[in-house]
């Protein structure tokens, strides 16, 4: 499914701030597999994701994606694979733009834009359905500007901008680190169903051992770019959180 | 004439003024607001539209289509800097600044090496002249001009209303959120440029056959002209923008004209016309201070 084989990437090289974010990083994912990504401040988790992404062009390696080589695709031509959503809830939505506009612009990743209308009435009524169940309230809200909503309704919209068009990968980057425990919960839980629902494969980033060990089915602990523990199934279910704080340690 | 009666008589010219400046700060509004940049092409698209335009009827073209052919010829001023941002990754401001620079040279050729080339409103068929701004009836510049505004800013409704339209101003609002939707940011960002930029060389066009003329310094400080429309349509008119995109660009011709009035107003006050420039800099600081004089964030 993805496929990063010695995937190198280094920061300001030459100079005083060089930093080696990722070094030698080779994973890789199977259809429909859920790896929740843990590791300390500076591991590369980001830098893995926005690798995937196309935010930067690696020094060296190969990124495939679904058996398509994307590692010179410019980012937004392979966001048609990808559903993102970021840790700032400011970074996913347009927040001058309406609800229903930030989603049409979402119906329409990976499709070419032209000069038609850019929101149908039916989209409207398509819409409403899919905010309905977040309880969020959002469905009855379709034209008030997402700068007015909360972190936490925003990754929420985010989450299901990301989704809409199903991605062939969802990439989440501690995407409820900047909630309350609560709405965290809860979107956290959202993310769970819409992953299932339509069995996304899916690369989770969190701080939160507990849960990194509740979600998915795969979990990687990274470390100074590369991956230090990578557990899986069974495996993975008998985990806990006191293991992960050993391998932490070493 | 006392101070009131020049500054009444001298109403119909800061309508027409602000109508045509007007278009120029909707190019200005759509880069500043819109795509959240600062272009400074547009002090020589002005100038290269009116160029343009008035060579184009001395040489027997009819105005009108002079006047897209110099819209079309700052559209082209648009795409440079466009490209020079994008392709070039050169900052915005310092990609216009050049285009801008640049054009001093090409208006220059185009009005054949002459800082200034008149057009008679008598030896050919123009679209609008001052000479009939206070004169009734259909050779009034005023109504033809709300006539283009309305349209104009009913085409823009229109066009920031598609697919296209939402792509750049998704990429002015959040790029980062724009690309991750698939959004090719650089094409949106030039895009956006060439339609500003021919907007403001089309009032370039309207301005030189306006005033009977172009001159290749007509564009000197246009940015501040249209930046002040912008802010001051948003301060005097700023509870209409909530409601939407086709008001605030009306705001933004309203702006425009405010502006012309007020500077109408201090010239009748008994300042004089080598002060303009200082006094376009004192409405536009003061404009520009008094949303924050008010208090309350602005971010909202
Ligand atoms: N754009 C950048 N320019 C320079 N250095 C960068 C950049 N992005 C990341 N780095 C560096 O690369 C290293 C890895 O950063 P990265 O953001 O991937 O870490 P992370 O695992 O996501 O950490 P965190 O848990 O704090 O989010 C860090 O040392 C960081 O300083
Ligand atoms: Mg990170």
């Amino acid at each position: 499914m993805l496929e990063m084989i010695d995937v190198c990437k280094t920061f300001n090289p030459g100079t005083v701030n060089e930093k080696v974010a990722l070094d030698r990083l080779s994973l890789r994912l199977e259809e429909g597999d859920f790896v929740t990504v843990i590791g300390g401040n500076g591991a590369g988790k980001s830098t893995c994701l926005n690798a995937v992404a196309g935010s930067f062009a690696v020094d060296s390696g190969k990124i495939l994606l679904g058996g398509v080589d994307i590692t010179h695709m410019p980012a937004h031509v392979r966001a048609k694979y990808l559903g993102r959503v970021f840790q700032d809830p400011m970074m996913g939505t347009a927040p001058d733009m309406w609800i229903e506009e930030n989603l049409a612009l979402a119906a329409r990743r990976g499709k070419k834009r032209g000069l038609k209308w850019s929101i149908s009435e039916r989209e409207r009524a398509e819409y409403r359905e899919l905010l309905a169940p977040l309880g969020l309230g959002l469905e009855n809200r379709l034209q008030t500007k997402v700068g007015l909503l909360s972190g936490g309704q925003r990754q929420a919209l985010t989450l299901v901008m990301a989704t809409l068009k199903k991605p062939q990968l969802l990439l989440l980057d501690e995407h409820t680190a900047a909630l309350d425990p609560k709405t965290a919960a809860v979107v956290l839980e959202l993310s769970d169903r819409v992953v299932q629902e339509h069995s996304l494969t899916t690369m989770m980033v969190t701080h939160n051992m507990r849960d990194a060990l509740a979600h998915g089915n795969r979990l990687i602990m990274m470390d100074e770019g590369r991956v230090k523990l990578d557990v899986r199934g069974e495996e993975k279910k008998k985990l806990t959180v006191r293991d992960l704080l050993e391998v932490f340690e070493i | 004439m006392n101070a009131i009666s020049s500054f009444t008589a001298s109403l119909p010219g800061a309508c027409a003024q602000g109508l045509i400046w007007g278009i120029m700060a909707l190019g200005v509004f759509l880069t500043f607001r819109v795509l959240n940049t600062s272009d400074l092409t547009v002090d020589g698209s002005i100038a290269t539209g009116g160029a343009a335009c008035i060579m184009l009827i001395r040489s027997g073209v009819p105005a009108w289509t002079a006047a897209l052919a110099a819209a079309c010829c700052g559209m082209l001023a648009g795409l440079v800097t466009g490209l020079l941002h994008t392709r070039c990754r050169i900052p915005a401001i310092l990609s216009g600044i050049l285009t801008q620079l640049a054009l001093y040279s090409v208006n220059l050729r185009i009005m054949g090496s002459k800082a200034n080339q008149p057009v008679s409103v008598d030896k050919y068929s123009l679209m609008l002249s001052q000479r009939y701004v206070r004169a009734a009836g259909l050779s009034n510049p005023i109504p033809l001009l709300v006539m283009i505004i309305s349209a104009l800013i009913g085409l823009a409704y229109y066009f920031f209303g598609t697919e296209i339209g939402c792509a750049v101003r998704a990429t002015g609002n959040n790029r980062v959120m724009a690309r991750a939707q698939g959004i090719d940011t650089d094409r949106a960002t030039i895009l956006g440029l060439i339609v500003a930029n021919g907007l403001v060389a089309f009032s370039g066009a309207l301005l030189s056959q306006y005033q009977g003329f172009a001159d290749v310094n007509m564009g000197r400080g246009a940015i501040v002209i249209g930046l002040a429309a912008v802010i001051i349509g948003e301060v005097v008119f700023g509870k209409l923008l909530a409601l939407n995109f086709a008001l605030r660009m009306s705001s933004v011709v309203f702006g425009a004209i405010v502006y012309y009035i007020v500077l109408q107003l201090v010239l009748a006050l008994g300042l004089n016309t080598n002060d303009l420039k200082l006094i376009s800099a004192v409405i536009v600081a003061a404009f520009l201070t008094l949303p924050n004089m008010k208090g309350g964030d602005r971010d909202a």
